[in-house]
C-alpha cells in the first residue's frame, strides 16, 4: 500500500487508497443523495464529458476532496449507464491525466521557487512518482545524478509495444544493465499498463444503489453516448482482417496503431474518401476528430509530403497478429486482393 | 546417408559416448527441460524428459542418436505438446556461425553435391555429370573461419558483461561442433523475456535498426556537442571509438560528418553493423521454444563435439573437439577441398580409396564427401 497524501490521491484517485480515504471521511452513497452534493455530481458529469471529447480534465488539485469525489462519482455514473465506449474513453483520459502528473512529478522544478525549496519539492515529488510507478507496475525507476534509469529487462518488456525506431533498445542510452530515459519517456513507457490498470479499477466497481440525484445525469450519459454510435455497413467483400478491425473499433476498443493504419490504407485503396473513413474511428477511446482527419489525409497523400501509403501485405499483418485468414482469402498476399482474386479465378 | 555409413558412424558415436560420459551432462533444472534427439535418416523425436545424467547416458547408449538436443526453456510439463508445456522462462542463447560471416575464404573450402546423381562439383552452376542445377552446399572449416568467429564471440561476451551486466561466470561458450560457437547464459535477469523482447535484444547486440539521432545527428540542426565521445559507455562509446579512433582526429572527422549530413551518416552506421555489431543468428536468440544441441554431444554434420571452451583464445576445435577414435579406416573419398584435423591435412581426394583415422573418416562421411568401403 502506498503512503500518499491527499493531494496525491487527487492526482491519482484510481489508487486503492481512495477507498480508505472515503471510509475516513465517512462518505457513502446514501449521503451523496443529499441535494447539497449536486455540484459534485455536476463536476463528475463534466469530467466524463471532457473525457469523451478527447481532452484531459484539468481539475483543481488545491481542492483535493472535490477532485477525489468527482472521480468516484464519475465511476458510479459510468457504471450506472453501463456503456463500454464511455468507460474506455474515460479510463484513457484519466490515464493521460495521471501521465501528466507523473511526468511533472519526475521533473518537479518550478521557476518561482528558491533553490532550496526546489530541492525539497523535487525530492518529495520524485519520490512519490517513482513509488507509484514501482508499486503499480513493478518497475523500479532509479535516479542517478538527475538521470532516470530502469533495468534493461523492464524496458524491453514494454518498449516492444512501440513501432517507432527510437524505442528500439539499440537507440537508447544503455549503460551497465540500465536504460536511461527522460521523465516523459518513463511515463510513456507505462502508458498502456496505466490505462489497463485504471480500466480494471473501473470494471471492478459494483454499484448496488443509485442515488436519485444521479439518475438525470445517467440519462444524459446515455444520450451522450449516442453521439458516438456509428452504423457501419460492413460489406461482404471486406477481407476478414478489415472486418475485425472495424468490429474492434465499433466495440469502442483500442485498435493498435498498425491495425488502424491497415484499415485506413485498405479503405483508401478501395476508393473511400477521408470523410467516409473518419467516422469509423469515432468510437476509438482516444478519438480526436481533427487529429484523425489529419492523419488520414497524410496517409492519403493529400497533405504534407504527398506520400501515399499502401496497404500492408498479408505477411506483414501476420507478423503483427492482425491476420484472421479464412479460406476465401485464397492465398492473397495483400488484403486489397480479397475478392478480386476469387473473381479472377471464376 | 547410406546404411553402411550409418552403421559405421553410429558405432563410432556409441564408442565416443561410452568413453566420454564425463563430458555429457544434463543441465540445471533438468526436470523442466524438453529433450529431443534425431537418428540418422530419421525425423526428430522431441517432447522428451530426462531425469539425470544416468538417464541421459542410457538414452545415448540405447538410441545412439546422430544429434541430441535440450531446450533452453523451462516448462511445467516439458513432455506435453508445445501448447500445454506451460513455458516458464528460458536461458539466453546465441549462435555464431562462420557461414553467416561472408568470409573471403569460404570459396576455398566449399563444394557442391548434386542432388540428382550425388557427384561432387566445385561450382554450383550445372552438374558436370548430369547437368542438374540443384545442389547441396558442403563446406569445411578453416583456421580463418574459427579466428573470425572467435572475434564475434569476444564482442558478444563484452556486450553481455558490460551492457547487460551478466556475470562472466554465467556465460558458457561452446564450440558448436561444426563451424562456429554457441553461447549460453543461464540464470540471468533476462530469463523471462519473450520472443519479441529477445528479438529486440538481438537487434541491440547486432547493432541493428540504429538511427542517426541516437548519436546526435538529426535531419536538421545537428550539433557537435551531441556527438558521442570515445569515453562513453554502450553503443555511443563503441561508435565513437570506431569513427574517431583517437581524440586528436575528432575535430576533423566531426566536420566531415556534419558536412556529409544525415543520409551519409545513416549509411555509415549501416556499414558499422559488420564491424562493431555482433553477427549472431537472431532466429536462435529469439526462439524461446528451441531445443539446442546438448553440450558434450556429437554434431552429426562433422563428427566433432559440441564442447565447452574454457580458454577461447587457445581453443583449437580441430584438435580439442576431435574426440572420435584414431584407428585407421578405409574409405572411398571424393573430397575436392582440403581440411585439417589434429594438425594433419587431409585432401583433396578425387574418388580415391584411402586409409585415414576414424575421426577423419567420420568427418568426411558426415560432410557427404566419403563412404566406408566395407
Amino acid at each position: 500500500m502506498l503512503q500518499l497524501g491527499i493531494k496525491e490521491l487527487a492526482k491519482y484517485p484510481f489508487l486503492a487508497e481512495t477507498g480508505d480515504y472515503l471510509k475516513d471521511k465517512g462518505f457513502n452513497l446514501e449521503q451523496l443523495s443529499d441535494p447539497d452534493w449536486k455540484p459534485v455530481v455536476e463536476k463528475a458529469y463534466g469530467r466524463i464529458v471532457v473525457a469523451t471529447t478527447g481532452q484531459i480534465y484539468g481539475g483543481d488539485i488545491e481542492n483535493p476532496d472535490l477532485e477525489i469525489l468527482s472521480f468516484v462519482i464519475s465511476i458510479i455514473l459510468l457504471k450506472s449507464a453501463g456503456i463500454s465506449t464511455l468507460n474506455r474513453r474515460f479510463s484513457l483520459a484519466e490515464a493521460r491525466r495521471a501521465e501528466r502528473y507523473l511526468e511533472q512529478g519526475l521533473n518537479a522544478l518550478q521557476k518561482d521557487r528558491t533553490i532550496l525549496e526546489n530541492l525539497k519539492l523535487k525530492e518529495e515529488s520524485i519520490k512519490s512518482s517513482l513509488k507509484i510507478i514501482q508499486d503499480l507496475f513493478s518497475i523500479r525507476v532509479e535516479m542517478e545524478d538527475d538521470r532516470l534509469k530502469i533495468r534493461i529487462a523492464d524496458y524491453l518488456k514494454r518498449a516492444i509495444h512501440f513501432n517507432e525506431r527510437e524505442w528500439k533498445l539499440v537507440n537508447r542510452r544503455v549503460e551497465s544493465g540500465y536504460v536511461y530515459l527522460s521523465s516523459h519517456e518513463i511515463v510513456r513507457l507505462v502508458r498502456k499498463e496505466l490505462d489497463v490498470y485504471i480500466n480494471s479499477k473501473i470494471q471492478s466497481v459494483s454499484v448496488s444503489f443509485i442515488p436519485e440525484t444521479f439518475r438525470e445525469r445517467v440519462g444524459d450519459l446515455v444520450l451522450l453516448a449516442k453521439k458516438f454510435s456509428t452504423t457501419v455497413i460492413v460489406s461482404g467483400d471486406y477481407p476478414p482482417c478489415v472486418k475485425h478491425a472495424i468490429e474492434v473499433l465499433d466495440r469502442g476498443e483500442n485498435l493498435p496503431h498498425s491495425g488502424r493504419f491497415m484499415l485506413a490504407t485498405y479503405l483508401l485503396a478501395k476508393g473511400q474518401t477521408v470523410e467516409q473513413i473518419a467516422p469509423l474511428f469515432k468510437n476509438a477511446p482516444d478519438y480526436n476528430e481533427r487529429i484523425t482527419k489529419y492523419q488520414l489525409e497524410h496517409i492519403a497523400g493529400s497533405s504534407g509530403k504527398a506520400t501515399k501509403y499502401s496497404c500492408p501485405s498479408c505477411e506483414k499483418l501476420k507478423s503483427e497478429n492482425l491476420c484472421f485468414a479464412i479460406p476465401e482469402c485464397d492465398g492473397i498476399i495483400n488484403p486489397v486482393q480479397f475478392g478480386t482474386r476469387r473473381k479472377t479465378s471464376a | 546417408m547410406l546404411e553402411k555409413n550409418v552403421n559405421f558412424v553410429e558405432a563410432a558415436l556409441k564408442e565416443y559416448y561410452f568413453n566420454n560420459f564425463e563430458l555429457i551432462h544434463v543441465p540445471s533444472r533438468t526436470s523442466e527441460r524438453e529433450f529431443g534427439y534425431q537418428k540418422f535418416n530419421s525425423g526428430m523425436a522431441r517432447h522428451l524428459t530426462v531425469k539425470n545424467d544416468k538417464d541421459l547416458h542410457f538414452l545415448l547408449m540405447t538410441q545412439v542418436p546422430s544429434d541430441i538436443y535440450c531446450s533452453n526453456a523451462c516448462y511445467s510439463f516439458p513432455n506435453l505438446p508445445m501448447s500445454e508445456k506451460d513455458w516458464k522462462e528460458a536461458d539466453l542463447i546465441f549462435d555464431i556461425d562462420a557461414k553467416d560471416l561472408k568470409l573471403g575464404c569460404r570459396k576455398d573450402h566449399t563444394c557442391f553435391k548434386c542432388n540428382t546423381c550425388q557427384s561432387i562439383n566445385e561450382q554450383p552452376s550445372k552438374c558436370i555429370k548430369c547437368n542438374s542445377d540443384k545442389f547441396d552446399v558442403i563446406s569445411v572449416t578453416c583456421q580463418n573461419c574459427i579466428s573470425e568467429t572467435k572475434k564475434e564471440v569476444k564482442k558478444l561476451v563484452r556486450i553481455l558483461t558490460e551492457d547487460l551486466v551478466i556475470n562472466e561466470e554465467k556465460i558458457q561458450v561452446y564450440f558448436s561442433g561444426n563451424e562456429g560457437f554457441h553461447v549460453h547464459v543461464e540464470n540471468s535477469e533476462y530469463q523471462t523475456l519473450d520472443s519479441r523482447e529477445r528479438a529486440d535484444l538481438a537487434d541491440y547486440i547486432m547493432f541493428n535498426g540504429v538511427i542517426p539521432e541516437t548519436f546526435g545527428i538529426n535531419k536538421q540542426n545537428s550539433s557537435k556537442t551531441s556527438l558521442p565521445d570515445i569515453g562513453e559507455r554502450g553503443w555511443r562509446g563503441r561508435t565513437a571509438r570506431e569513427i574517431f579512433g583517437t581524440k586528436s582526429k575528432r575535430p576533423k572527422i566531426i566536420q566531415e560528418i556534419l558536412l556529409g549530413g544525415y543520409s551519409a551518416f545513416q549509411s555509415r552506421l549501416e556499414e558499422m553493423k559488420y564491424t562493431i555489431g555482433v553477427r549472431i543468428d537472431p532466429k536462435v536468440t529469439m526462439d524461446i521454444h528451441r531445443i539446442f544441441r546438448l553440450g558434450g554431444s556429437i554434431n552429426s554434420k562433422s563428427g566433432l563435439s559440441k564442447i565447452l571452451c574454457k580458454d577461447l583464445e587457445n581453443f583449437d576445435p580441430f584438435s580439442d573437439a576431435c574426440l572420435l577414435g584414431d584407428e585407421k579406416v578405409e574409405v572411398l573419398a571424393n573430397c575436392p577441398i582440403s581440411f585439417r584435423l589434429k594438425n594433419k591435412k587431409y585432401g583433396p581426394y578425387a574418388g580415391e580409396t584411402i586409409s585415414v583415422p576414424k575421426h577423419a573418416a567420420v568427418y568426411m562421411i558426415c560432410k557427404g564427401l566419403a563412404d566406408v568401403t566395407q
